[in-house]
């Protein structure tokens, strides 16, 4: 057995604190350390904090939504107000809320303890790519301060550059710069990943978070520049009359559908990728069993990110495309089908036979694969021509996009939290009231969004405020479900805070879990590792069961 | 039946046999999803509960056709599902191909209303009236926004967009009253940018046109604002040797481009666009000059210009 092995099998309890370096969170504590910090794992904090505030911006205007469609007569906000509230909540939650949230925590914080490195490849580049989302994100929240932008998060040309009447210059500005940050962070990845893997880390020995990470940081670099592009010329078309995209000037409004879709189709994966790398971590942790089909599924990593470049298509069936581009998008989109169902039933084939325990990680966990299941199916009804030309554009376009965004980045974000919360702050959070949240969150989801398929067949458009009264038995539902869904949400921002101070003290690896990140101390050293680590093990080395097996609990 | 006496319904009613069909597709791709993700939510709980840590449980792995299971899984669910992209598609083709003698509706999308005219010149505001049983071609355009003319209960929709024509067909053969929407948003008031189809037996359609205020048939105003726009003076012969417009259309245009409604459109607007290079531009552009109602009207009457008749003048 090698010294690295060793070390995962029987991890040294944590030292006393005399004597034993400082942590990072515990290394210096002036403001200016923090703000100042080249640390990965700081800064992953900055933005846990930053993306936090957003999330509770997105998730109230979300709140002031399901609080409006209670009544179908429009009565409770102005139709411009309520235009403004759900462009603040697609606009936030996507660009400020999903697409940082995991890559920019989880993937900041883990990925160099995860490949043995000490920190990311250009560590004060990852500080500026803070800095400049935190920069875009403030002219957003200038534009709600100064009164909003109603052009919903898909700023469709010419409504936005031409005919709205609200301040989308501003929106536009944040979203473009939020970008670059995109497009740094993604670098810095891509270099890390190549570069600094620990001596023996070889590209198979990667956990699937890491892989996962690669191929969100190649959509990254390769998708974002082209939304910069397509939300630049909307800009001079909007500030200078620059005909791009309005027929008015002799633009194409088709043309922007085109250039937003080419990015905001993978932007999809960038936002649910790191997910699935999560969820990939959490099952054979919590079943105490090697990944099965470890190379399965790191394949299917690469050709979801490669073939979500060609399907953009899908979400202008109805816009007067070419019924034979239609169909080549149809059949591509489909295709999606077969490397999400590998990681599924991969990770269903991980469970079998495991020594499952249903702590909040893992409720979690299998909370995201029934939700992912039913987004991705749903997915391809949208794919399919016929259903398309019918549920395009209503509230079962809606619901399939939150089963998947909500469904799987947010409950794959909630079990990484909690799953890492020690390894980042060396506290456990209260299991009961993790349970408790767990299926809250997974309850009252369902009952806020499923109806909302059902709305779609009926033919209730999104974006409406002012809807037909058969329609309102089901929102009141679905808004009632959204309460539930609030309070899920609450639970954890008070115990994860709580228990920073009052938390039981975690060792470097609570849950009897592989892979570098808990071969060190809870919370780990600024620089990482105490030594370099030496890496002579496959992903995942969870022991196989002893053939007589009685069941007896084995500590991991 | 009235859609708005309804509190909650579960399903949308269907006004053509193609909605019935599109019904089918659905249900049935909602029968594979559930033969799909039963087993998996079952075998997750079944699992979880079966292989808790603690249990007595056979955890013995037996190795050896990971290979065979990982393709299993990869081939049969897509190709399940190739099945219904077949089926989509095949239901998505037939719905671009409307028959020849379906009846055309000229429709106008603008913020927030819709405007729709029938072939005699009849107008409405939002609401549309169609004949049962009847073939109907709705050829659209906005003024300003993209919008999205949407008939849940045909199961249909498509995009209104501003500078170029798109159309949609229907066979609406159950007499009824049924929403008509905008899917797109568009601004303000999207959401009161909403009508009814009534879809009428063909005499009570036909006593609706007859009492309905209209002006001329299109082609005819189409004829007159040819000739008051000045259309006529280069186009029907004259000293200046304009192109015959006459069976023009569904044509190849000298300079390669289809000639469909929207390049008609293009070459009124903005000559300039459609003009053979070499050519002289002597056409002026009536950008700003026509309106959409016009621009149609105008479209319809060359459309409507017999080149056999032409040749004999």
């Amino acid at each position: 057995m090698s010294t690295s092995e060793r070390a995962f099998r029987d991890p040294a309890p944590a030292p006393a604190t005399i004597g034993r370096p400082p942590d990072y969170l515990h290394e210096s504590h002036t403001l200016r350390s923090w703000f100042l910090t080249t640390d990965h794992k700081r800064i992953a904090l900055l933005y846990l904090a930053a993306i936090t505030a957003f999330f509770v911006v997105g998730a109230i205007a979300a709140g002031l939504i399901r609080l409006s469609l209670v009544v179908p007569n429009g009565e409770i906000f102005t139709n411009d107000t309520y235009n403004k509230i759900f462009t603040v909540h697609g606009v936030v939650m996507v660009w400020f809320f999903l697409i940082p949230s995991i890559p920019a925590t989880f993937g900041n914080f883990l990925i160099p303890l995860m490949i043995g490195a000490r920190d990311l490849a250009f560590p004060r580049l990852n500080l500026l790519s803070w800095y400049i989302f935190v920069g875009g994100a403030l002219f957003t929240l200038a534009d709600l301060i100064i009164g909003g932008v109603d052009t919903g998060w898909t700023f469709y040309a010419p409504f936005s550059t031409t005919f709205s009447n609200t301040y989308v210059i501003p929106a536009l500005i944040g979203v473009i710069i939020v970008g670059f940050s995109s497009i740094l962070t993604g670098l810095n990845f891509v270099v890390t990943i190549h570069a600094m893997r620990a001596p023996g880390m070889t590209w198979f020995r990667m956990p699937i978070f890491v892989w996962t990470h690669y191929a969100t940081s190649l959509i990254f670099l390769l998708a974002t520049p082209v939304i910069t592009i397509a939300l630049i010329l909307l800009l001079m078309e909007r500030a200078f009359g620059i005909g791009v995209f309005d027929p008015a000037l002799g633009g194409d409004p088709v043309l922007f559908e085109h250039l937003f879709w080419f990015y905001s189709h993978p932007a999809v994966y960038i936002m649910v990728l790191p997910g699935m790398g999560v969820i990939s971590e959490i099952v054979p942790a919590f079943a105490q069993k090697r990944i099965f089909g470890y190379r399965f599924i790191a394949y299917a990593t690469i050709g979801l990110a490669s073939i979500t470049f060609v399907v953009w298509g899908h979400h202008m069936f109805v816009n007067g495309i070419g019924t034979g581009a239609a169909v080549v998008f149809s059949v591509l989109s489909f295709a999606v089908a077969v490397p999400s169902a590998v990681k599924v039933y991969n990770w269903t084939a991980t469970i079998y036979k495991g020594r499952i325990r249903l702590q909040t990680p893992m409720l979690y966990a299998m909370g995201y694969i029934g939700l992912f299941v039913l987004g991705g199916l749903t997915g391809l009804f949208l794919a399919t021509l016929a259903i398309d030309e019918h549920v395009h554009g209503t509230y079962f376009v809606v619901a399939h996009f939150h089963y998947i965004m909500v469904g799987g980045t947010m409950l794959a974000f909630l079990g990484g939290l909690h799953f890492w919360w020690p390894k980042f702050t060396g506290r456990l959070y209260p299991e009961a009231w993790g349970r408790i949240s767990a299926f809250l969150i997974f309850i009252g989801f369902n009952v806020t969004f499923f109806p909302q398929f059902l709305l779609g067949y009926l033919g209730m458009p999104r974006r409406y405020h002012d809807y037909p009264p058969e329609f309102q038995l089901l929102n009141i539902l679905s808004s009632a479900g959204a309460t539930i869904l609030a309070a899920g949400y609450l639970f954890p921002m008070v115990y994860l805070i709580w228990s920073l101070w009052f938390g039981e003290r975690a060792s470097a690896n609570p849950w009897g879990a592989r892979g570098l990140e808990w071969t060190t101390p809870s919370p780990p050293p600024a620089h990482n590792f105490a030594r370099q680590p030496i890496v002579d093990f496959e992903p995942y080395a969870y022991p196989d069961p002893p053939a007589d097996d009685d069941g007896a609990a084995h500590v991991g | 039946m009235n859609p708005q006496q309804q509190a909650l319904s579960l399903w949308p009613s269907a006004a053509s046999a193609a909605a019935t069909s599109a019904d089918h597709l659905i249900w049935s791709f909602t029968a594979l999803t559930l033969v799909l993700v039963v087993p998996i939510f079952l075998g997750i709980a079944w699992f979880a509960l079966r292989y808790r840590d603690g249990k007595t449980a056979n955890r013995r792995l037996r190795h050896g056709h990971d290979r065979m299971i990982e393709l299993g899984w990869m081939i049969i669910p897509f190709v399940l599902t190739l099945i219904f992209f077949v089926w989509g598609m095949r239901l998505f083709v037939d719905q671009k191909l409307p028959p020849a003698n379906a009846m055309r509706i000229e429709a106008i999308g603008r913020q927030w209303m819709w405007k729709f005219e029938h072939p005699g010149g009849q107008a409405e505001i939002n609401d549309l009236h169609v004949p049962a049983g009847q073939p109907v071609l709705i050829n659209m355009i906005s003024q300003d926004v993209i919008h999205g003319l949407y008939v849940p209960a045909l199961r249909i929709q498509m995009e209104t967009l501003p500078g170029r024509y798109t159309q949609l067909w229907f066979n609406a053969d159950r007499v009824g009253t049924y929403r008509l929407l905008c899917s797109e948003f568009c601004g303000t008031d999207h959401s009161t940018m909403v009508g009814l189809l009534y879809v009428m037996t063909p005499a009570d359609y036909a006593a609706w046109l007859a009492r309905s205020h209209h002006g001329e048939r299109i082609v005819s105003a189409g004829r007159r604002l040819f000739a008051s726009y000045g259309c006529a003076g280069c186009h029907d012969g004259g000293t200046v040797a304009a192109p015959a417009l006459a069976g023009l259309y569904g044509q190849v245009a000298a300079n390669g481009a289809y000639v469909d409604d929207t390049y008609l459109r293009s070459a009124i607007l903005d000559p300039d666009s459609t003009r053979v290079p070499g050519q002289p531009a002597v056409m002026p552009p009536f950008k700003g000059v026509v309106s959409e109602d016009d621009l149609f009207r105008l479209i319809a009457y060359i459309k409507s210009l017999d080149p056999a008749a032409e040749a004999s003048r």
